[in-house]
């Protein structure tokens, strides 16, 4: 990097805890750090129910974080008033997993997507309907489809119309929640080319989260492991894939396929035992502790902190040292 | 250019001049060829193919614009009596014969079906709008609003409906409003529930949760995301909460908990019909074949909106 980029969107020990009855917290998200700089892609990887898309809905305002603080171009967002959350909003966008049910099925393509437009009040009439033609062009689609219902397209179509709706409003910074997980793999080639072409075009930042690692080393930066609403690991995503330090991403990085067939047959699988202890109760000291072969005592009494072990590479994990 | 042979293919020669080079066109990938359908369009077009149902459809048309007709095409009105006619036979002066105080019960048939359809259509819309307002509020609400607001039908459901009647007749005295407001009180709660269960699930819902993130408030959320996609539901429980509001009118009006004489209703006509069953059967079957007819048909009509509002069936 030739210069140092601003820091555009900064989280700060969030925490985000459900209630889930009976007195009992579910902690989805208990203590997250990151920071994503002007332009950069964060991947956020971890398994199914490890806490990422609550990451990204927190951080976008859709839940109200339990505790902790997400800085975004240096405003507090748990603090913002009406006024300002309006302009929060403009600046910090979502792109969701299921393209079947992002869009309203009973609105026409012109008004899923012209509904940022019209809350915004950015455009109106003519200019409204060109400024969608426009967005439909961005996303690789045609203008006759504006008139359009959701359910006449394809998956890949409607996550474009999800993508233009995004758009509409000019935003700097996008969540995207898992926006190529329900499409089909030639599909998601086609997606995630679209979402680099935008960043470079319009100077995007993205939070990509994401439980596919090939696709997420390929689009982003930097990339965060997430373990039962912690990051256990944080690096660029080279050292990442060529280093990784902590036991839970070399497990996760040993079941990605190669695409070699000779490779592939050699490769070893690292199984982890056990299943992901619940968020409801996890247990105290490190949250890995219970499937990790390198476990000793100290795991158990002490959760390790987020530590710098390299440059730029972070690990969460008392045995690294 | 390599030459290209040619083969036969079975009886087929295959030559090079019957294949043209066509420009590879990526915009023709995303062509829809079917033509935009609405939501309506669609379900529209899908009852179409339901013969019964449009049948049903029909046949409604017919008793209500017969409820407004029929009384019109006879020289009597429904409480004039003739005393030289009582009890007289379906002939071609009294189409469907006349009751023991000389009126004539064709005329009298479809004044009863003006207030039977009355009282069903007031009674549903009484229904419709308090089940969408109180169960949308909660279900949007959500938590400790939700749950209070859930026991307190409840509570009004454990009463029966008869309970109601007879506490409001004692109140209220017998009559229209009466009726109207005992189907009322205790019909609105299965709509409420419905809306309920649909807010509950269409909040969260990624399209609702989409809104939120471009910063829609609650009313625009409302009105444009959840009303819409609850309307289906709504529409098929309409079809069914009429009839049902027809039959407990005819049913209060059969045990005497109905509309006063000398007004006419389904249910009231049937009463009367009952007593003279055994001399005069016909004063009953007209009643009866009105009733019959009007609920099938609505329940078929039901059945057809159901299959061709399913949102399973389009996505």
């Amino acid at each position: 990097m030739a210069e140092e980029k601003k820091t555009l969107l900064l989280t700060r020990d969030l925490k985000k805890h459900f209630n889930v009855g009976r007195g009992l917290e579910l902690k989805a998200v208990d203590g997250v750090n990151f920071s994503i700089k002007e332009g950069e892609t964060l991947g956020l990887v971890g398994e199914s129910g490890c806490g990422k898309s609550t990451v990204g809905r927190t951080i976008i305002g859709l839940y109200e974080a339990t505790d902790g603080e997400v800085i975004f171009d240096g405003m507090n967002i748990g603090a913002l008033d009406k006024e300002e959350k309006k302009n929060f909003t403009r600046n910090a966008q979502m792109i969701f997993q299921d393209p079947y049910a992002s869009l309203n099925p009973r609105m026409t393509v012109t008004d899923i997507v012209g509904e940022g437009i019209d809350i915004h009040g950015l455009y109106e009439g003519k200019e409204r309907q060109k400024r969608i033609y426009d967005l439909l062009e961005i996303v690789g689609l045609s203008r006759e489809h504006a008139n359009r219902y959701p359910h006449e397209f394809s998956g890949g179509q409607r996550q474009r119309i999800g993508i233009a709706r995004a758009l509409a409003i000019e935003p700097k910074f996008i969540v995207c929640d898992e926006p190529i997980s329900a499409l089909d793999v030639s599909i998601q080639a086609q997606v995630v080319n679209l979402l680099e072409d935008l960043q470079d075009e319009l100077g995007l930042t993205y939070l990509f989260i994401a439980h596919d690692l090939s696709m997420v080393k390929h689009i982003s930066d930097r990339i965060a492991v997430m373990y039962l609403g912690a990051i256990v690991e944080m690096a660029d995503s080279h050292d990442l894939y060529k280093e990784p330090l902590h036991p839970y991403t070399k497990a996760l990085l040993s079941a990605v396929p190669i695409p070699d067939p000779d490779i592939e047959k050699s490769r070893q699988r690292i199984m982890l035992e056990g299943d992901v202890p619940s968020p409801i109760n996890p247990p105290p000291g490190c949250k890995f502790q219970g499937r990790c072969k390198y476990v000793k005592s100290i795991c158990k009494e002490m959760a390790p902190e987020l530590e710098e072990e390299g440059e730029n590479h972070f690990v969460a994990c008392h045995m690294v040292k | 250019m390599a030459e290209v042979k040619s083969e036969p293919i079975g009886e087929l020669e295959l030559t090079q001049d019957m294949f043209k080079k066509v420009k590879k066109d990526e915009k023709a990938y995303d062509k829809i060829v079917r033509p935009s359908l609405t939501y309506w369009a669609d379900a529209w077009r899908r009852l179409k193919e339901n013969k019964l149902a449009i049948i049903s459809l029909i046949i409604l048309i017919i008793v209500v614009a017969m409820a407004f007709i029929g009384p019109l095409m006879r020289p009597w009105s429904y409480d004039d009596q003739d005393f030289s006619v009582i009890n007289k036979a379906p002939d071609s002066k009294h189409w469907f014969g006349t009751d023991d105080l000389g009126r004539d019960l064709f005329v009298r048939a479809w004044d009863g079906a003006r207030i039977s359809l009355f009282v069903a259509l007031v009674s549903t819309v009484i229904n419709v709008t308090i089940g969408i307002i109180y169960g949308g509020i909660s279900g949007f609400v959500g938590g400790k609003t939700d749950m209070i607001m859930m026991r307190i039908i409840e509570i009004i459901y454990s009463i029966p409906t008869l309970l109601w009647v007879i506490l409001l007749m004692v109140v209220l005295g017998q009559g229209l409003g009466t009726i109207i407001i005992a189907i009322s009180i205790t019909g609105w709660g299965g709509m409420a529930r419905l809306v309920r269960g649909q807010v509950l699930q269409l909040k969260q819902m990624e399209f609702v949760l989409a809104a939120q993130t471009l910063g829609a408030d609650t009313s625009r959320i409302i009105w444009k995301h959840l009303i819409p996609n609850t309307m289906g539901p709504i529409i098929i429980n309409l079809t069914f909460q009429v009839p049902g509001a027809i039959f407990t009118e005819a049913m209060l009006s059969y045990i005497g908990l109905g509309i006063p004489e000398p007004t006419a209703s389904w249910g009231t006509l049937a009463q009367k019909g009952t007593k003279m069953l055994l001399i005069h059967p016909y004063q009953l079957f007209y009643p009866a074949l009105l009733i019959s007819i009007t609920m099938l048909a609505f329940n078929i009509l039901g059945d057809g909106l159901r299959d061709s509002l399913d949102p399973r069936l389009r996505q």
